[in-house]
């Protein structure tokens, strides 16, 4: 009794789905795509001896992804939905690069000054200056959404669109390259033999975590997206948990953007963070957080990231061309959606029923706790 | 008398404001730059807005029932790049156009069932729906495809010369005015329509009262699913290719379109025919910005977004006592 017990917590433990999605891609690459699991270790002559391997790439690659997932995650949770995170890492690229790039985007750059290593603006200035920029976005998507009223979809549809534009704007329409090598360790440096940018994923995630399940913020938002209207007569201040969740995603989206423009050495307004909305909405669902809102769980989002992230990179080792997954990624996301569908879940609890009858009062707040 | 008049200024509000901005636009253009006087100009809005003008009129119905498609620029693509290959192939274009057609009625109405059975939001979906599209024209053919149709090439550079004004239109073009008059005839006169405004007022209600919803759902997205193939055989003959990378970002263009059209993205407010004047305000910005020529392009994309805001702004006012009052 006690171990079917122990097995229904491990079914219904949010990590369950995306952490048993991640070992069915592992072991499908254990089995079809001998070398995938090969790591090894490469002497580095800029950041040291560090792991090198498929795994890291998972880890490394999806990093960025797994950001904007912890961001999306507390804004889906609000019963929202940004679709201006691509546009925000393309803001906060551009923005890094223009910075550090000591000649404007329309000016040709030359060899002299490109091998002079130096930046305009120091370090420390140019991250915060990604950051606030990415923050300003996530709280005008918040304002829009909590002061203006606009539905979510539509208010971050206009980041979308415009954000690009603002991104082109400031790099002045060019591809600008970063020739600036502390700026790369975001992206390529390595601590302990491991990418820089898995540590700033789990700082976000504890930093996060912590905020949201020590203090009462987590319930408020959780309460925000199952009932608006009740949190609000209960006295919470819906706009405000509403706004720090679309800031806190703006943050997320800034780092995402720091650590991708780091990481290609660049920021192409137009290509940076492409397509990442779709990605993280993914992964906020592979998650176990439901598109209206309500319980969530970042780390479960953080995983499906990975989940992705290791998809992504079987198919590419399977040969796949890189623009033909956006169909085998649509179908992905249609596959996880349906499994998390009141249908599925109904034929799921019917299959339970029939196996063992559960008292009436445990599936009751079973009900009462999907809803 | 007066409040009749003040009845009718309410009512119309966001729609009489579009045909103003409109003409206002259109008339600082032409005082900007003298070239844009020029008849042709004002056709040529609807030459190179054709495809957006389709796409947009079938957003417009499935946004009067509450929902969103975003679909339509992967549809567009899947269209050009489908259409493209089956003509490389050989096939008459006589066979391309009706399959392209057939195919996206099918696709529009496998999203609407999705949605409907399914109740999957609307932007989930029709989003899938998008990268869907998108990597399929992607697998059809990873490089931009030529068209050497004859046929296609003669619809493509054959000008069709207006009466009464100094211009010219291809074949094409009409298609979007033919939707758009297939479009308000379908919503203004027949059950069909009426049975939209009411899912977008109140789907509860609409259901309570008897009205087919699962059915007028399913075909308000399979009405946009032919719009969108409609936009993407007009897209690839103007451009005489196809390609997966075809139409980025134009379901925000639509969106936009419609919400500058007048109609509310919260559901059942507004009509297809402001749409026409979103569509021709989005094609004057792009040819301000053309006939200035140092302004770089990405204002479009701002100032379009910008514009889409002010007229959020401008619904709320006005429809703020219709919905709640």
């Amino acid at each position: 009794m006690k171990n079917s017990s122990l097995l229904n917590r491990i079914r219904e433990s949010r990590l369950f789905l995306p952490l048993g999605a991640l070992a069915l891609i592992l072991a499908f690459d254990a089995l079809f795509l001998p070398g995938f699991f090969k790591l090894g270790i490469i002497e580095d002559p800029v950041y040291g001896n560090h792991l090198y391997g498929n795994l890291i790439d998972v880890l490394n690659d999806g990093a960025p992804l797994a950001l904007i997932a912890i961001g999306m995650t507390l804004v889906i949770a609000t019963g929202g939905i940004d679709l201006s995170v691509g546009a925000v890492i393309a803001i906060s690229g551009a923005m890094g690069a223009v910075l550090i790039n000591p000649i404007l985007g329309n000016q040709l750059s030359l060899n002299v000054e490109a091998a002079r290593n130096a930046t305009n603006t120091p370090l420390p200035i140019i991250v915060l200056a990604d950051l606030a920029a990415g923050t300003l976005c996530g709280l005008w998507n918040g304002l829009l959404v909590t002061k203006a009223k606009i539905q979510p979809i539509v208010a971050t549809l206009v980041l979308m669109v415009a954000g690009r534009g603002i991104a082109q704007l400031i790099t002045n329409g060019q591809i600008m390259t970063i020739y600036y090598t502390p700026y790369f360790w975001f992206g390529n440096g390595f601590i302990l033999g491991l990418p820089v940018s898995i540590y700033i994923v789990l700082a976000v995630a504890i930093l996060v975590w912590v905020a949201v399940r020590k203090t009462s913020i987590g319930l408020f938002i959780e309460s925000v997206g199952t009932n608006a209207k009740a949190s609000y007569y209960s006295g919470i201040n819906e706009q405000n948990v509403k706004l720090l969740a679309y800031t806190l995603c703006g943050l997320c989206g800034a780092i995402a953007g720091l650590i991708l423009s780091s990481y290609v050495h660049s920021a192409d307004a137009n290509n940076i963070g492409l397509n990442y909305e779709l990605d993280a909405i993914l992964a906020v669902v592979m998650g176990g957080t439901l598109l209206t809102g309500g319980r969530f769980s970042i780390f479960a989002s953080v995983v499906g990231a990975m989940v992705i992230w290791a998809f992504t990179l079987t198919v590419y080792t399977l040969g796949v061309p890189a623009n033909a997954l956006l169909a085998a990624k649509a179908v992905l996301v249609m596959v996880v959606i349906l499994l998390y569908s009141d249908y599925f879940r109904r034929f799921l609890n019917r299959l339970s029923e029939r196996k063992a009858v559960q008292p009436e009062v445990e599936k009751g707040a079973e009900r009462g706790t999907a809803n | 008398m007066a409040q009749r008049i003040k009845l009718f200024l309410f009512s119309h509000g966001p729609l009489l404001t579009t045909i103003t901005v409109f003409i206002l636009a259109f008339l600082i253009g032409g005082w900007l730059y003298p070239a844009m006087k020029n008849p042709q100009v004002f056709f040529n809005l609807f030459i190179n807005g054709g495809s957006l003008l389709l796409v947009s009129i079938g957003m417009t119905l499935v946004i009067l029932t509450k929902g969103i498609d975003l679909s339509v620029g992967g549809v567009i693509a899947l269209t050009s790049a489908a259409s493209a290959a089956l003509l490389r192939a050989g096939v008459s274009p006589f066979v391309v156009m009706p399959l392209m057609v057939i195919m996206g009625v099918v696709f529009g109405s496998t999203l609407g069932c999705i949605i409907q059975f399914l109740k999957v939001q609307p932007f989930i979906a029709t989003l899938m729906g998008l990268f869907f599209a998108r990597g399929m024209a992607y697998i059809i053919s990873l490089e931009s495809v030529t068209i050497r149709d004859s046929f296609y090439k003669s619809l493509a550079l054959t000008p069709l010369h207006l009466p009464l004004v100094d211009a010219y239109v291809y074949i094409p073009t009409l298609v979007g005015p033919f939707m758009l008059l297939v479009a308000i005839y379908l919503t203004y006169f027949t059950r069909f329509g009426r049975t939209i405004y009411a899912i977008g007022n109140n789907e509860q209600s609409a259901l309570l009262m008897g009205l087919p919803v699962a059915r007028t759902k399913i075909a308000v997205y399979a009405f946009s699913g032919l719009c969108s193939a409609l936009a993407g055989i007009v897209f690839s003959i103007s451009l005489l290719a196809g390609y997966g990378q075809f139409a980025t970002g134009m379901e925000l263009d639509a969106i936009a379109s419609v919400v500058i059209g007048g109609t509310a993205l919260s559901g059942g407010v507004g009509g297809v025919i402001g749409v026409p004047f979103g569509v021709l305000i989005n094609q004057t910005i792009v040819s301000i910005l053309q006939f200035n020529g140092t302004l770089s392009s990405w204002w479009t994309r701002i100032g379009v977004g910008a514009l889409t805001l002010i007229f959020i702004g401008i619904q709320s006012v006005f429809y703020a006592r219709r919905k709640y009052g």
